[in-house]
């Protein structure tokens, strides 16, 4: 079983300024920080260099950091300008027993991650939610698209009303003739 | 000699008003569309087994639109759901009744305010007979719920339809 503190040493000798740093301020796991274009570089060394052997994605979530600045519409809606949009990885090694938590960082302007749902299949399903729901586009995910919202959500709603869990999110008035606000 | 005199005489004839005979047999035998959505559902599965009895009101599912004459939304309806219900209820031949179960299918229930994918209130798709309260409601308001739409289609008129 290795801690976050040897992982990160192993990563950080193997990859160099992909892996951006080592967050332990939180009251939750450290938290290993990477480059969103070199994610599935380091996907797949951690998931077959031995003594790692992180066989299992246990989750993968999309949050928005929040931490634009606020800008006010002249019809006073308030959208986040700038910032970033956050993908996190929950890993687990059944052999190894041990657990690491990955975070990437993407501009909430052009969110682009790079898929790994060729090393844990399991990613396919979580990743177009994240797509679905924050707008984070996976590259080369074979088959991006949205999994909870209709397919046709985008044709009814403004570019402020495609992403539902984004923080500045605003309903549309109208879904195919439904009305959506209460 | 009209006809009411021979109401009881002649044993295998009984005279009754058309409305009342066809009222009649709509109410003893409102098949509902086999359909659930969330939590409400599980209530209402329980309504149709052993120990509520559906049945005994003459309520069974049906696994088809086109031989169902009442549909109960039982849960939330998401707006994706909608129009998948509305197509349902479009399947369904007339005389139709609708029982609206639980607070979300009502009026959108807790995700009234941030439920960016509910719709709030199975009444803005297809028109709604009987509400019946609670989250979810229990078997025997769901029973009553029933009660009240067979008042209600005992009252209907071949010439008019109340609802």
């Amino acid at each position: 079983m290795k801690s976050p503190d040897e992982i990160f040493e192993i990563l950080s000798k193997e990859f160099q300024d992909a892996v951006l740093g080592l967050d332990k301020e939180n009251p939750t796991d450290a938290i290993i920080k990477i480059d969103p274009l070199k994610i599935h570089l380091i996907s797949r060394f951690l998931s077959e260099t031995p003594g790692l052997e992180f066989d299992s994605l246990m989750c993968l979530s999309g949050v928005d950091d929040a931490n634009g600045t606020k800008v006010k519409d002249e019809d006073g809606t308030e959208k986040i300008d700038g910032g970033t949009l956050s993908v996190f990885y929950h890993l687990h090694s059944v052999n190894r027993n041990q657990k690491i938590t990955i975070q990437v960082s993407t501009l909430r302007t052009e969110p682009k991650v790079e898929s790994v749902e060729n090393i844990w299949k399991s990613a396919n399903w979580h990743e177009r939610e994240a797509f679905d729901l924050y707008g984070i586009i996976f590259l080369n995910h074979p088959d991006l698209r949205r999994i909870l919202m209709p397919y046709d959500w985008d044709e009814f709603a403004e570019e402020i009303s495609r992403y539902p869990l984004r923080k500045d999110y605003k309903n549309p008035e109208f879904y195919q003739g439904m009305k959506v606000p209460y | 000699m009209g006809l009411l005199d021979k109401e009881f005489t002649e044993g295998n004839i009984v005279i009754a008003k058309v409305d009342d005979l066809f009222n009649w047999a709509r109410l003893s035998s409102v098949w509902q569309l086999g359909f659930g959505l969330a939590c409400c559902a599980i209530e209402m599965m329980a309504t149709s087994m052993s120990h509520y009895d559906f049945d005994r009101f003459g309520v069974i599912p049906r696994n088809t639109p086109r031989q169902a004459d009442a549909i109960i939304i039982s849960g939330t309806v998401t707006l994706k759901m909608a129009t998948r219900i509305k197509r349902l209820y479009e399947q369904i031949p007339d005389p139709k009744y609708i029982i609206s179960m639980g607070s979300c299918a009502n009026c959108g229930g807790p995700y009234w305010e941030h439920g960016y994918h509910v719709l709030k209130g199975i009444d803005r798709v297809i028109p709604v007979d009987v509400y019946v309260p609670g989250c979810p409601p229990r078997p025997e308001a769901l029973l009553e719920g029933l009660l009240k739409l067979q008042e209600k289609i005992r009252n209907e008129s071949l010439r008019k339809k109340s609802a």
